[in-house]
């Protein structure tokens, strides 16, 4: 784990890239590849400039008003919407999302 | 009718000058007329808005309106409106209809407010040029070949071209305020949580917050008096009492303490720009304000930490597009994994990839430290300054745009010079602060906007120094040509 004092952003490769695209969950075209190592290239280097600030004894912030997560009593409140919300769903058979196969 | 103000119409259909349908009616004419050039609209609901406003005629002869009561307004593409699609400007939700109201199209609605349509906006609302709408972009009525701003582009094109007569919008690092300022408009961003972000479409939850583009401080305190208050729905929404907004334009200031940061004035800001701020200030002086100069010591770092804290909220926010539940979803696919990727490669564009990336990177194994937490405690800092700041004085002064608009494609192959659009109004996101956006000049026949700064719920006094300042001044009134 790297902490800010010794961190230094360096440029993303196009394997960087495809890195990143793997844990988003995010298919792109080979030739949007060169293009987007350049671009979030300079994106970490804009972003690279927060590392020289020192922070020390900095709590991070949490909440702009300093509020604490409001709780709601555990009861339930909604109403069966689900044929409602189902309108919207690509591919739904007796109330179920349908989705390819995922066990072989 | 169209040039009037919300405050005007207001009184015209208190009066019977007019009716809510002949207002409404009007409205869709002309938006029938130049939507075709602006691209302002993604949806016109006209068939609804006609029986809106019939029912809102209907409502007024009963004795019940409100204030709002059948003015014909229009919606950012982001708010959910039950039975109306609701498409975040991106394909992924090209075919969404929303099976609910976000809280401000429902608490407007029960106002009596008229709906004309959703407007046109940045792909879920990541940009600052309206260039990144899969509808296309929208252009600047005052000058075709120019950017409206973004990502409320759509509202506030919409608005000035005198197609509604105002829309709401919403503000993550300057989307409300940016555009306002772009095309010669009121943009009021309130305090975080002041207003409920229930049924909008979140980018970065901790940024993220609804307001208003109008043609005046007073219309802009009309519609927040229906939107703000808390809301069970937002777990963020502030639990405090709305005060009268339209009370508080109208009392005298007893004084008023105006803080101008030094490093709002630095060498990236258009000199004419500079120069038409300055002498608002002087208006604010000459109304007896005491102006003074004050350091933001960590404002300058303000991009960087948004660049950390909204894509990385962003890539977990947008992680429920996988083409399951609602949506866009890629056709012929193998296997689960290939669904997600596909639906969301071919689903988003450019821009939003840029960002669910960006947002994965700082927020993987080994750079969380480094650049999430850091961003989060120089996001403290920067906090801190504005604390400290209103210790001294009761608002906050500049520039709301480094420049006035530009032209339509300059800007968008190179992201770093499109996010620096926002270089002096991501700091009022990033502390929660309220903020507004108010014309100040032409330059180059082009609007420029005065941004105000309050402390947290400084509504009503941010309200009242923008009316104080366009009971003096006539730049909120400019209409361009074309569309008087």
């Amino acid at each position: 784990m790297c902490t800010a004092s010794e961190f230094h952003p360096v440029s993303l490769t196009p394997e960087d890239v495809q890195k990143l695209c793997a844990l988003a969950r995010l298919e792109i075209g080979p030739d949007e590849v060169g293009d987007l190592s350049a671009k979030l290239s300079d994106i970490v280097r804009l972003v690279g400039e927060l590392q020289a600030q020192n922070t020390d004894g900095v709590v991070p912030m949490a909440h702009p008003l300093d509020q604490a997560q409001r709780l709601r009593a555990d009861v339930v409140t909604e109403t069966d919407g689900s044929s409602r919300y189902q309108a919207n769903a690509p591919l739904v058979d007796q109330a179920l999302y349908l989705v390819p196969k995922v066990i072989e | 009718m169209h040039e009037q103000t919300l405050t005007e119409l207001s009184q015209a259909l208190a009066q019977n000058r007019v009716s809510s349908r002949e207002l409404t009616a009007h409205y869709l004419q002309r938006i029938e007329k130049f939507d075709t050039t602006l691209n302002s609209f993604i949806t016109v609901t006209g068939e609804s808005a006609l029986a809106q406003a019939d029912a809102a005629d209907a409502r007024r002869a009963r004795g019940e309106a409100t204030p709002l009561t059948g003015i014909p307004i229009a919606h950012k593409d982001i708010f959910c409106t039950a039975g109306v699609k609701t498409s975040c400007g991106s394909r992924m939700l090209d075919n969404f209809i929303s099976p609910y109201d976000a809280t401000v199209v429902a608490r407007l609605k029960e106002a009596g407010v008229v709906m004309l349509g959703k407007t046109n906006m940045d792909e879920f609302a990541m940009g600052s040029s309206n260039e990144t709408s899969y509808y296309g972009p929208v252009r600047n009525p005052w000058k075709h070949d120019c950017v409206p701003g973004g990502s409320s582009g759509g509202s506030a094109a919409a608005v000035t071209a005198g197609l509604c007569s105002a829309a709401t919008g919403t503000d993550t690092g300057g989307s409300i305020r940016q555009p306002a300022a772009l095309t010669g408009l009121t943009g009021l961003k309130p305090t975080y949580g002041r207003v409920s972000r229930y049924g909008m479409i979140a980018f970065a939850s901790s940024l993220d917050q609804a307001g208003t583009l109008t043609r005046s401080a007073a219309d802009a305190a009309l519609l927040l008096q229906a939107i703000a208050g808390f809301d069970d729905h937002d777990s963020t929404a502030l639990d405090d009492p709305v005060p009268d907004y339209g009370a508080a334009l109208h009392t005298p200031w007893k004084k008023l303490r105006i803080g101008v940061p030094k490093n709002f004035f630095d060498d990236g800001l258009d000199a004419d720009n500079a120069a038409a701020v300055r002498a608002s200030l002087e208006v604010f002086a000459k109304l007896g304000a005491t102006i003074k100069p004050i350091q933001l010591d960590h404002v300058h770092l303000s991009v960087p930490v948004y660049y950390v804290v909204a894509p990385a909220e962003a890539s977990s926010n947008l992680s429920r597009f996988d083409g399951v539940r609602f949506g866009y979803r890629a056709a012929g696919v193998n296997n689960l994994d290939e669904l997600y990727r596909r639906t969301r490669g071919e689903g988003f564009g450019a821009e939003v990839k840029r960002r669910i990336l960006t947002g994965t990177y700082v927020l993987s194994t080994g750079y969380y430290d480094a650049y999430y937490l850091q961003a989060q405690k120089v996001r403290q800092l920067i906090s801190e300054d504005f604390r400290l700041a209103f210790a001294d004085v009761d608002l906050i002064a500049g520039p709301t745009t480094p420049t006035p608009a530009f032209a339509l494609g300059q800007k968008t192959g190179d992201p770093i010079q499109m996010y620096l659009n926002d270089i002096y109004t991501i700091g009022a996101n990033l502390a929660g602060l309220p903020a507004m956006s108010i014309p100040c000049g032409l330059v180059g026949g082009l609007p420029v906007g005065l941004q105000l700064v309050g402390p947290h719920l400084a509504e009503e006094q941010l309200l009242k120094a923008a009316h104080h300042y366009q009971q003096e001044t006539a730049w909120h009134c400019q209409t361009p040509e074309a569309y008087a």
